[in-house]
């Protein structure tokens, strides 16, 4: 069983496993149960201002995307911050990291964007002897409207500006939750840098319309007839995130700020992949409210055994490994060729690569009389769709041409490595 | 000329050796690596889970088909050797249609539950495979625990102790350890060698040691076990079978558990000799095991013979099944009255006001075989022990009527008589001797 301890900007947890702002961390309840089901740390459900709670509606909430076999893929909502009051929560998260000093608690925080607000809420906060705050500048809908979440979120200078505030006020790390719903993540990320933020999270969820019922001709989920966009998250979000996040560990203006990752994680591989890809740790929610709050136990035997397998001693040791790896498009070796081999054995010959080759892409696959297939060298670009589509895993692989072979659709011997900045066609390089 | 089908007597060699080897081969072959991921795909990962419940050694199944479906099939088997050291063999013999998958929620929407057994089997035969041993000792406590039997619940006693810290030796009559898994449950169940395989695996874990050949009640007492241990564990299984009260005499009338006994510790399973006409009586697992082998080995027709009806059998409706698909006929309502020359005369019964009566008619079978599987019976447990219902008095934890003595599987009152429910029983003895002897209560 590999150490899986884990110091996030100088927040210790058992694991690199929090559960992410949401229901799962609403109540005290349901925290402590969290934390007994093995959760290294838990954000708290994000709180507002004190005076009358914040309401949330009364039909439903969520709307879902599913897979085959009804597998929950996406998930919807409509949700606000917390609807309790906020002594309440205060009062519960005092009296859970007392009980729990061993896992991480930070608390979300969401008011409206003037200084007092936040001074406010940092010092009530304080009080509770959390081990930081998470800034919710990214819940998309509701929120948004009133002027807080995304709507500030999406504006570089006020989160600058809110989290000055929130480092000048207070000596609690400070975590800038970002939402996706922008052009370019790194404008957020960099304003939350700038404004002395000690980490981002990311990502919030992603507007979104999960479906409409085509015999009311109202968007789901539907209250009374009407429908508003919600928040979209779970696996089928994860790639969106783990771009986002290897942009800000990549970039030069934001490399070596710490990332929470977040986004569709649910098993310990999707934590590893943001881990590899920056994030320092991760943060959960679909797969918590999909499963419940003992698919932690998965995550971390099977972090374990993938540590213990490469020999990692820490789960430092991961953060970041791929970073490197992920570079500009103009950056890839364009002198590598590889060809789709279609393994006879295993094909089924259900001929759906034949169909996506021929229809949508290089007709570079030939089918014969008895619905044998095999690719064409000559005409195949590599492009892996006919992998993508193959029913049976491993029938079509990807070979690579060795270099100096020649590549029997160009004609051209395999080179050694060149990229886009020197190729012949590159008229903006060939220019200078 | 070569013996065959219709060879009349008990014989060896009615079917080809290459055909033997084959009918031999595994019951449920092993899944591959997609196919696993395919079965662990359906899990519902439901909360506090019917089918952990339905499982004896209550193996997290959730968690470990979970492990699976995430590539990491070798946490899974240690989630499951957690609870079950023996989560290999159990993977093979367990009526699962009976236990965790009769429980699974999938069976309500699709009459089609998660294959767990085949799921468990693939965790397992992955970690086993790596070699080594996937637990460590506790540091020493310098106790010293005897446990007599190295069957399923002596052996997860053992290894329980041995995992505590503890010293065990193990006594065991026979010259090979496993138990029925050696030498009971049908060969096809567990090829390969696996029980040998297991024990030696299991054996891994370091702190145990095998006395073979050491038979309590012959040279080797209670008492002398008591002087000479801080703790006895007795998993001595049942050693006896009940007698057929039959009238006449039949030279083919045997033991089916002997006889399936030989067939397992056969070198060759061409070797072993069976009837042309072979009728076996009971209605338990023993019974099918025997029909079934029988019926592979090439034997002509074969009968089990079941005094009750098809309801009031002991064996699941999926072993039954796998008997008539294997060729066996099962005759319900048939109670052996006498044996001879012309074979075996069974009457017919029915079941009369909750009373099982014979109708007047009867039927007569010609056999040059007959296997008697009517149950196994406790002998040789040692004197002084409360006995219930034919096997020896435990409470919830094992602990007999004698103190500082447990007992558990099939030797002791408690559970079914299954693999799986000995593993249970053997582990939860350890773990209140362990309580016991490290100053608990
Ligand atoms: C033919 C047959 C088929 C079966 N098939 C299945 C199946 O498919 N699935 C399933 O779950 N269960 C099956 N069972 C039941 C299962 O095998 C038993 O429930 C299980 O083996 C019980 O384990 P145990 O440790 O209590 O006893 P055993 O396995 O009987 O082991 C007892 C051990 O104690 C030793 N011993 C006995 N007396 C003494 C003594 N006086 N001194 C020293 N050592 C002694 C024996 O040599 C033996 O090694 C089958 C049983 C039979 C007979
Ligand atoms: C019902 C629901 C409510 C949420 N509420 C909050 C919130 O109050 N504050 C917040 O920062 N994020 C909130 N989130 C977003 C999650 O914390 C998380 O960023 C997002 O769901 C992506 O992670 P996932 O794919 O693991 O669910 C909410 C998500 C859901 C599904
Ligand atoms: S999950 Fe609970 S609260 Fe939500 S709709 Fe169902 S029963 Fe109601």
């Amino acid at each position: 069983m590999a150490d899986l301890r884990s110091n996030f900007i100088g927040i210790k947890s058992p694991n690199p496993f929090w559960l992410a702002s949401a229901p799962p961390t609403d109540k005290e309840y349901n925290v402590r149960r969290a934390y007994e089901a093995g959760w290294g740390g838990v954000v708290w459900k994000t709180l507002g201002e004190a005076g009358p709670p914040v309401v949330n509606v009364s039909g439903p909430r969520y709307g879902a995307i599913w897979g085959a076999d009804r597998r929950l893929l996406g998930l919807n909502n409509i949700e606000l911050i917390t609807d309790r009051p906020l002594e309440v929560n205060l009062r519960e998260i005092k009296q859970v990291k007392r009980d729990y000093p061993d896992r991480a608690l930070v608390v979300s925080l969401m008011v409206p964007c003037e200084e007092e607000p936040w001074k406010r809420i940092l010092k009530a906060v304080e009080e509770t002897e959390a081990d930081g705050v998470e800034l919710n500048f990214g819940c998309p809908h509701g929120m948004a409207e009133r002027g807080m979440g995304s709507a500030v979120g999406q504006v570089p200078e006020y989160i600058e500006m809110v989290t000055r505030w929130v480092k000048q006020n207070s000596r609690m790390p400070c975590i800038v939750k970002l939402t996706p719903n922008i052009t370019n993540i790194l404008y957020p990320a960099e304003a939350a840098k700038r404004g002395g933020a000690d980490a981002v999270s990311l990502i919030n969820t992603i507007n979104s319309i999960t479906s409409v019922n085509l015999d009311t001709f109202t968007p789901e989920p539907t209250i009374d007839g009407l429908g508003a966009h919600g928040g979209y998250c779970g696996p089928a979000v994860k790639p969106i995130a783990l771009n986002m996040v290897a942009e800000i560990a990549r970039s030069a203006t934001t490399a070596g700020l710490p990332i929470s990752g977040i986004g569709g994680i649910t098993t310990w591989r999707d934590a590893a992949e943001f881990m590899a890809l920056g994030a320092g740790n991760v943060q959960v929610c679909t797969a918590a409210m999909t499963y419940g709050f003992k698919v932690v136990q998965e995550m971390i035997s099977g972090l374990s055994e993938f540590m213990d397998n490469h020999g990692l001693t820490s789960v430092d040791e991961i953060v970041g490994r791929a970073v490197p790896k992920v570079k500009d498009w103009k950056d890839l070796n364009l002198n590598f060729v590889t060809k789709a081999v279609i393994d006879e054995d295993l094909c089924i010959k259900c001929g759906r690569c034949y169909a996506a080759c021929e229809d949508t892409s290089h007709q570079a696959i030939e089918m014969g009389e008895d619905r044998t297939f095999r690719v064409k060298d000559d005409e195949c670009v590599a492009c892996n769709l006919c992998v993508n589509v193959c029913p049976i895993e491993n029938c079509i692989t990807m070979k690579e041409l060795p270099l100096g072979e020649v590549d029997p659709r160009t004609g051209r011997k395999v080179e050694p490595y060149a990229n886009w900045t020197t190729h012949p066609n590159n008229t903006a390089a060939n220019a200078g | 000329m070569p013996n065959d089908q219709s060879t009349p007597g008990i014989v060896a060699g009615r079917l080809s050796a290459d055909q033997i080897a084959q009918n031999f081969g595994d019951l449920h072959p092993p899944l591959d690596a997609h196919e696993a991921r395919v079965a662990a795909d359906r899990c519902y990962f439901c909360h506090d889970a019917p089918c952990m419940t339905a499982c004896p050694t209550s193996i997290d199944i959730p968690l470990f088909i979970r492990q699976i479906a995430t590539g990491t099939a070798e946490a899974a088997a240690k989630t499951i050797f957690n609870q079950n050291i023996l989560g290999g063999m159990c993977a093979r013999v367990c009526p699962t249609e009976t236990l965790c998958e009769e429980a699974c929620v999938r069976n309500e929407a699709e009459c089609e539950p998660v294959q767990i057994g085949r799921l468990q089997r693939y965790a397992t035969d992955t970690l086993m495979a790596r070699g080594g041993h996937p637990f460590t000792r506790a540091a020493a406590t310098g106790k010293r625990v005897a446990v007599v039997g190295a069957g399923p619940s002596g052996l997860a006693c053992a290894h329980r102790l041995a995992m505590k810290g503890h010293d065990v030796t193990i006594f065991d009559g026979r010259k090979k350890g496993g138990g029925l898994n050696e030498f009971g449950i049908a060969a096809y169940k567990a090829p390969g060698n696996f029980a040998q395989a297991e024990l030696a695996w299991l054996l891994g874990i370091g702190g145990i040691t095998v006395d073979y050949g050491k038979r309590l009640g012959d040279g080797l007492s209670l008492d002398d076990l008591q002087k000479s241990h801080d703790a006895v564990f007795l998993g001595i299984g049942l050693a006896g079978v009940n007698a057929l009260a039959v009238s006449g005499n039949h030279d083919g009338l045997a033991s089916a558990v002997d006889w399936i006994s030989a067939l397992r510790q056969s070198n060759d399973k061409a070797d072993v000799a069976v009837g042309r006409d072979v009728v076996v009586i009971g209605g338990g697992m023993t019974a099918i095991d025997a029909a079934v082998q029988a019926k592979l080995l090439g034997a002509e027709t074969v009968t089990i013979a079941y005094r009750r009806d098809k309801a009031a059998m002991a064996a699941s409706e999926f072993e039954q099944d796998l008997a008539t698909s294997k060729g066996v006929r099962i005759l319900y309502n048939a109670a052996p009255k006498s044996v001879g020359k012309e074979g075996i005369t069974l009457a017919r019964t029915a079941t009369k006001g909750g009373k099982l009566i014979e109708t007047g008619e009867t039927l007569t079978l010609p056999a040059d075989q007959i296997l008697r599987a009517i149950g196994q019976t406790l002998d040789g447990a040692p004197g002084g022990l409360a006995i219930e219902g034919g096997k020896i008095a435990v409470d919830a934890t094992g602990r007999t009527s004698v103190a500082g003595v447990w007992a558990g599987g099939d030797c002791a009152t408690g559970g079914e008589d299954l693999t799986v429910t000995a593993v249970a029983e053997g582990r939860d003895a350890a773990e209140d001797i362990h309580t016991s002897l490290t100053g608990g209560a």
